[in-house]
C-alpha cells in the first residue's frame, strides 16, 4: 500500500523534468507566435529594434543580440579551451598530489563564485585593464568574452581532468617505456583515449557561455549596436532579456520571447549533442 | 632534441595556465575582500535596503532559496530514486536522465522568462513565489543527478540483503539504500544550495526586488543578487559600496557552504 504510493510519487517526480522542459518550450513558443508571424525568418537578420509610434507595431530583429551572443561565446571559447586543457594537463600529469589537490580545490572554488561577482569585478577591475591595452571604452565584446572565458575555464578544466584521469596507467607506462616524452604521451595516448570527454566538456562549456547572463550584462555594454571592432559595445540575447524584458509590451515582448526560444532551442541542441555523442553517460 | 624542447614548452605552458587560473581566483577574492570589508558597517546587517543595509535582502534571498530547497530536495530525490531503483535500465529512465541533464544546463534567464509567463504575468505583479519556483526549477535537476549517481555507488548486495530479510522494496530503498548514500546526497544538496543562493538571472523578473523588509511572498520580494546588480550600476559611491559589501557577503556564504559540502564528504570517507 505505502509501497505503491511511494513508487507512484517517485515516478511522478521523475517525469516532472520532462514536463518542465516541454512546458518551457510550449510557453516560449506560444508567446513568440505574434513575433514569428509578423517577421518570420527575417527576424534572424533584421538589425532594427525599433518600437513603433504609440507602442503600436514597430520593427524588431534579433540580428544584433544573436551576433553578440555568438561572438562573445567564440571569444570566450578561443581563450578558455587552451587554458582549460593546460590546467587539466597540469593537474593530471605534471603536479604531484600535494600540489594538485589544493589547486583542484581552488579551481573548483573559482567555478562556485556566482556569475554576478564576475560581472562586478570585471566592470570595476578588469574593464580598465582591457581598455588600457586594447583601447575602446572598457566595456564591450572583448571584455565580456574574456571574463566569460575566466568563468567557464574551471568548469571545462574539471571535466577534462576527470576524463583524462580515466586513461589506464598501463597505456601511459608503455608509451614512456618506448621513450616517449610527457607531451607525446599526452598527445598520443591520453588525448585520443579521453577524446570524447574532452570534446564533451568543450561543448558543455559552450552551452554555458551562450546562456550566461549576469557576467555579460555588466560588461558587454548593453547597447543595440552592430559591432565593427572587437572592443565595441553591443548586446547579447540573455543581456537584452535581463535589461528590457520586464518593460516590453505587445510585439516587443513577443520578440523577446522569440529570442528566448531561439536561445533555449540552440542550447538544448548543443547540450544534448554533447551528452549523446561525446559524454555518453555510462549506466552502471 | 627538438621533441624534448617541445615537451618542455608544452609542460611550461600547462603550468602557466594553472598559475593564470589561480591568479584570477586570488585577484577576484583579493579585490572583493578589500572592497567588501572596507564597505561593511554594523548598519549593513541591521538596516534594510531603503536605509542603506542588506538585512531584508539576506532574509529574502535565503527565504526563496530555502523554499526552493524544500520543494527541490524531495522531488529531486524521489526522481533520482525512480531512475536508479525502479526504472533502472528502462528506456524511459534513460530518456528522463538525459533530459534532466539537459535541464541542468538550460540558460537560467530562460527559466526566468518561463516562470514570468507562468506566475507573474497572469497575476500582474512580481512575487516571491515565482522567485522560489524559478530557483526550484534550477535545483531539481542537480538533486536528481546527485541522487542518481550516489545511489549507483551503493552495492547491490545491500539491496539483496534487504530483500533476503523480506523487506518491501520501498522500505529497502528508504532504510538501506538511501541511508547508505546519505553523505553523498547531503553534499549534493549543500552544493546545489550554494549554487542557487547566488543566482540572479532567474530572479530578475520573477521576485524582482523590494527595498523594504517583507515576508509576504505574494509581493515583490527582496533579493540580494538583484540588488547587487542594481546598486553596482548606480553612480553614487554609497550604492557601490553597499554593492561591494553585499557581493563580499554573498561570496563568503557561497564558498563556505561549498567548502562545508566538501568537508562533509571527506570526513565520512
Amino acid at each position: 500500500m505505502g509501497g505503491k504510493l511511494f513508487r507512484n510519487f517517485s515516478f511522478f517526480s521523475a517525469t516532472l523534468s520532462f514536463f518542465i522542459l516541454v512546458g518551457i518550450f510550449a510557453i516560449l513558443f506560444h508567446y513568440a507566435q505574434e513575433s514569428m508571424h509578423t517577421f518570420g525568418f527575417d527576424f534572424l537578420w533584421t538589425e532594427q529594434w525599433e518600437p513603433g509610434e504609440d507602442d503600436e507595431g514597430g520593427i524588431f530583429g534579433g540580428y544584433i543580440p544573436i551576433v553578440g551572443t555568438l561572438l562573445s561565446t567564440i571569444i570566450a571559447m578561443v581563450i578558455a579551451t587552451p587554458l582549460a586543457m593546460g590546467i587539466a594537463i597540469f593537474l593530471t600529469e605534471i603536479a604531484s598530489v600535494t600540489v594538485a589537490k589544493p589547486v583542484s580545490i581552488a579551481i573548483e572554488l573559482l567555478a562556485a563564485i556566482p556569475s554576478i561577482i564576475y560581472g562586478m569585478w570585471g566592470l570595476f577591475y578588469f574593464a580598465p585593464v582591457v581598455q588600457s591595452i586594447f583601447g575602446g571604452n572598457g566595456v564591450g565584446l572583448l571584455t565580456a568574452g574574456i571574463v566569460l572565458a575566466i568563468m567557464i575555464v574551471p568548469f571545462m578544466a574539471a571535466i577534462t581532468r576527470d576524463s583524462m584521469n580515466t586513461t589506464p596507467s598501463v597505456l601511459k607506462e608503455s608509451a614512456y617505456a618506448m621513450g616517449a616524452t610527457k607531451f607525446e604521451v599526452i598527445k598520443d595516448v591520453i588525448m585520443p583515449y579521453s577524446k570524447g570527454g574532452i570534446i564533451g566538456s568543450i561543448i558543455l562549456a559552450l552551452g554555458r557561455a551562450l546562456g550566461e547572463t549576469m557576467a555579460v550584462a555588466f560588461l558587454i555594454g548593453s547597447v543595440m549596436h552592430t559591432v565593427g571592432k572587437v572592443t565595441d559595445p553591443t548586446t547579447s540575447i540573455p543581456v537584452l532579456l535581463a535589461n528590457n524584458f520586464a518593460e516590453a509590451e505587445d510585439l516587443e515582448m513577443s520578440s523577446m520571447y522569440f529570442l528566448a526560444l531561439i536561445l533555449f532551442v540552440v542550447s538544448f541542441i548543443i547540450i544534448s549533442s554533447a551528452k549523446f555523442y561525446f559524454l555518453g553517460r555510462k549506466v552502471k | 632534441m627538438n621533441r624534448l624542447i617541445l615537451n618542455k614548452i608544452i609542460l611550461l605552458l600547462s603550468t602557466l595556465s594553472a598559475v593564470i587560473g589561480i591568479g584570477f581566483l586570488f585577484w577576484i577574492l583579493a579585490t572583493l575582500s578589500y572592497k567588501g570589508i572596507t564597505s561593511i558597517h554594523w548598519a549593513t546587517f541591521t538596516k534594510d535596503l531603503v536605509d542603506g543595509g542588506i538585512r531584508n535582502l539576506l532574509v529574502g534571498q535565503f527565504t526563496m532559496a530555502l523554499m526552493a530547497t524544500f520543494v527541490a530536495v524531495p522531488v529531486g530525490m524521489m526522481a533520482g530514486i525512480y531512475l536508479r531503483e525502479y526504472g533502472h535500465g528502462s528506456k524511459l529512465a534513460s530518456i528522463i536522465r538525459n533530459l534532466s541533464d539537459v535541464m541542468m544546463s538550460a540558460p537560467s534567464i530562460v527559466i526566468g522568462v518561463f516562470v514570468y509567463a507562468l506566475l507573474v504575468d497572469p497575476f500582474g505583479s512580481y512575487n516571491g513565489w515565482a522567485g522560489a519556483v524559478a530557483l526550484a526549477i534550477m535545483m531539481i535537476p542537480i538533486i536528481i543527478s546527485t541522487t542518481d549517481n550516489m545511489l549507483a555507488l551503493v552495492p547491490t548486495e545491500l539491496r539483496e540483503a534487504g530483500m533476503a530479510l523480506g523487506g518491501s522494496k520501498h522500505k529497502i530503498i528508504l532504510q538501506i539504500v538511501v541511508r547508505a548514500a546519505k553523505v553523498g546526497i547531503t553534499t549534493g544538496i549543500l552544493l546545489s544550495f550554494a549554487r542557487i543562493i547566488g543566482e540572479t538571472a532567474p530572479l530578475l523578473f520573477t521576485s524582482a526586488n523590494n527595498q523594504f523588509f517583507t515576508m509576504d511572498l505574494g509581493d515583490q520580494f527582496p533579493s540580494l543578487t538583484v540588488s547587487i546588480y542594481n546598486l553596482a550600476t548606480y553612480p553614487d559611491e554609497a550604492s557601490r559600496e553597499l554593492a561591494w559589501a553585499a557581493s563580499f557577503i554573498l561570496t563568503m556564504i557561497v564558498l563556505t557552504i561549498n567548502l562545508l559540502g566538501r568537508f562533509v564528504i571527506r570526513n565520512k570517507k
